[in-house]
């Protein structure tokens, strides 16, 4: 299997949705020529394959590209279009909050937009809280929207794909933290479904409900928890929306612990979505209370040692899963 | 007169040589986190415009703020161990090089958000009008910022209700990696001015005399209730977008181009041809600054990072 980073995936689903379907276009910021050229970037040598016409770099102008999207996907392209860093998500928002998420039940299901927003992410390279805000509970919030958050690179490609050809609106979080290491991606066509999450790791103690960047520090708790002969079972969710609620209820049945994990902020962060979830459905099979992991309620700051301090680590997940397990 | 244009000079080459530091200390891995964004090349904007206003002015800034900052008067040694991320910075290590603020010289805030200054700096204006003060704000952006909504709906309102405010626009030819004519139709960002009510002046913005003296008159026609201005200053973006930037889209004649018009060579010899300094006062003037630089890279290496649990701290007043 082809080992490529999660940047090299999104590029590949891209550059094969390109060629499978020429509704398909693509436009952002900094997409075709760009002020940081890295063959790892996700649009990384898109412009030069499918050239201007398809591969739109705009101004600077959010409202304006997600608008485009949805104008261009009402009228049957299918239009991938690009945020580049989390907090500009905000002033596209109308288009997406306001538009491309109620549009279809306003025409009473006859109108379609069947659109993809790639949306940048995540904590960890110092650029403060203008450049670094998960946002992704406010768009779970919008029903119309699919939110998607790959924690994989294999995943990352499989399920671009399957955005790419949904016909609904699908907002697609891309941790910025993952673009840069390579992992195991399978050669040519598949697709992940939207919807359904899946476990990463088996086990018996206790649920780790998690996704995107945090998968990396839900393996590391469980490799060192493994070593005192506690079994950790990591489920990432991959869809935030539609959940997979199934997958979450099954697997708390089996454990009987939950602890959620995620980088996102504690308070109105979708983590408490996971924990309504287990308490509604599968309360007479905990044993314990349930646990978040998350980071505090602050904005992202940009010092370094204050900066880790946001992003929730293994040791905070080692010692929320032994404060129920033991 | 002369006073004036050797403040221009010093504060011109202050901001170069503080910056010129920071190019070559973020070569070294981990010394400065985060994205850093220069303005070299274009200082005499950021001196210019600061030169004509008053200590309770209001400016508000964008990510390419080091220059305004310091000509507005931020302490060096704040703003340098800000960038470093320490906890003696301008923001304790908050906010790190891309949004500072110094309320101290009513530096009141510094957005990374394109065009997100535009608005705020209506609400600026707006509290000077509303308790009829004697101040007027001043608004730094770029001229990629002029593509966003913000700028749009920002110039109407401020024009409507005869806002005391500058709204300057600095054209580095540059929005990221666009060229001008890659981002927008227009030829001049001025020209927008007119759509919305108000004058729009274009100035080199290489010559920090006249950039001086076009927001003087601005800053009267604020105070006089005659409402904003738009001044777009055609300048020139030396380096990268960012340290990290390749430059692979920027021609490299265009740099040299600019370069020979560089704004402080400029005033320096205007200043050396009119006898006002000689080429002693010239070096005793480097020499000054240099040492001035060296306190500031001094105080930030020397200040102690924050503790990792002072992140909690200032969410909330
Ligand atoms: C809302 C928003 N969109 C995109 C960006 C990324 N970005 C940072 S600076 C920049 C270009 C801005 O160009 P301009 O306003 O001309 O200022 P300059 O960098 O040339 O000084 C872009 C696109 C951002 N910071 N904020």
């Amino acid at each position: 299997m082809q080992q490529i980073t999660m940047g090299q995936a999104i590029q590949q689903a891209l550059a094969e949705e390109m060629r499978r379907d020429e509704n398909v276009f693509l436009a952002g910021e900094g997409i075709g020529v760009g002020i940081h050229e890295s063959p790892v970037m996700p649009t990384y040598g898109l412009l030069q394959e499918f050239g201007p016409a398809r591969v739109k770099d705009t101004p600077v102008s959010e409202a304006a590209i997600a608008g485009l999207a949805v104008g261009a996907s009402v009228m049957g392209l299918r239009p991938v279009v690009e945020v580049m860093f989390n907090p500009f998500f905000t002033l596209a928002s109308d288009q997406i909050v306001n538009h491309a998420a109620k549009l279809r039940y306003l025409s009473g299901g006859k109108s379609s937009f069947p659109l993809v927003v790639r949306i940048k992410t995540g904590a960890g390279g110092g650029a403060g809280c203008q450049h670094a805000h998960n946002l992704e509970a406010w768009v779970a919030h919008c029903p119309g929207l699919k939110v998607v958050m790959p924690g994989t690179a294999a995943d990352a490609k499989g399920l671009l794909k399957s955005a790419i050809r949904d016909d609904n609106p699908v907002i697609f979080f891309e941790d910025m933290g993952l673009f840069f290491f390579p992992s195991p991606v399978p050669e040519g066509d598949y697709t992940i479904p939207i919807g359904v999450a899946d476990i990463k790791k088996p086990g018996r103690d206790v649920t780790v409900v998690t996704w995107s960047k945090m998968l990396g520090v839900a393996f590391k708790a469980a490799a060192a928890l493994g070593q005192e002969g506690i079994d950790v079972e990591i489920l990432d969710l991959r869809t935030l929306l539609p959940l997979d609620k199934e997958a979450v209820i099954k697997s708390v049945q089996k454990t009987g612990r939950l602890v959620i994990l995620h980088e996102a902020t504690r308070t109105g962060g979708y983590g408490g979505e996971i924990a309504a979830l287990a308490a509604e459905e599968a309360f007479s099979y905990l044993k314990a209370p349930i646990k978040r992991v998350t980071a505090p309620d602050i904005p992202v700051p940009s010092s370094p040692p204050l900066e880790r301090f946001y992003i929730p680590n293994e040791n905070q997940l080692i010692e929320a899963v032994k404060s129920i397990v033991i | 007169m002369e006073q004036k244009k050797l403040m221009l000079y010093q504060n011109m080459l202050f901001i170069r040589r503080f910056e010129e530091k920071i190019t070559e200390l973020c070569k070294i891995e981990g010394k400065l986190p985060g994205m850093l964004i220069l303005c070299t090349g274009q200082e005499a904007v950021a001196a210019g415009v600061c030169g004509a206003l008053e200590k309770d002015d209001v400016i508000i800034s964008n990510h390419r703020s080091h220059g305004h900052l310091l000509a507005k008067g931020a302490d060096p040694n704040a703003l340098m161990a800000e960038i470093f991320g320490k906890v003696t910075g301008c923001n304790k290590g908050k906010s790190g090089t891309l949004h500072i603020a110094v309320p101290e010289v009513n530096a009141l805030c510094t957005t990374t958000v394109v065009g997100g200054g535009i608005p705020i700096a209506v609400g600026t204006a707006f509290a000077q009008q509303y308790k009829k003060s004697e101040a007027v704000t001043v608004c730094f952006f770029g001229d990629g910022s002029a593509d966003e909504g913000s700028f749009h709906e920002s110039l109407n309102m401020a024009a409507l209700w005869d806002l005391p405010v500058i709204f300057v626009c600095e054209n580095n030819v540059y929005s990221g990696a666009q060229r001008m004519e890659e981002h927008t139709k227009v030829k001049d960002i001025a020209l927008r001015a007119q759509g919305y009510g108000m004058p729009g002046v274009i100035v080199d913005g290489n010559d920090a005399e006249a950039v001086l003296k076009v927001t003087a008159e601005a800053r009267q026609r604020c105070l006089a209730g005659e409402g904003p201005t738009l001044i777009e200053c055609k300048t020139y973006r030396w380096r990268g977008h960012g340290e990290l930037d390749q430059q692979v889209y920027q021609p490299k004649d265009e740099i040299a181009m600019w370069m020979e018009r560089c704004p402080i060579k400029k005033i320096e010899n205007e200043l050396l041809a009119e006898g006002v300094i000689s080429r002693e006062d010239v070096t005793a003037l480097e020499d000054s600054i240099a040492i001035f630089v060296e306190d500031a890279v001094r105080f930030a290496e020397e200040s102690p990072l924050p503790a990792p649990e002072e992140a909690l701290e200032d969410v909330y007043v």
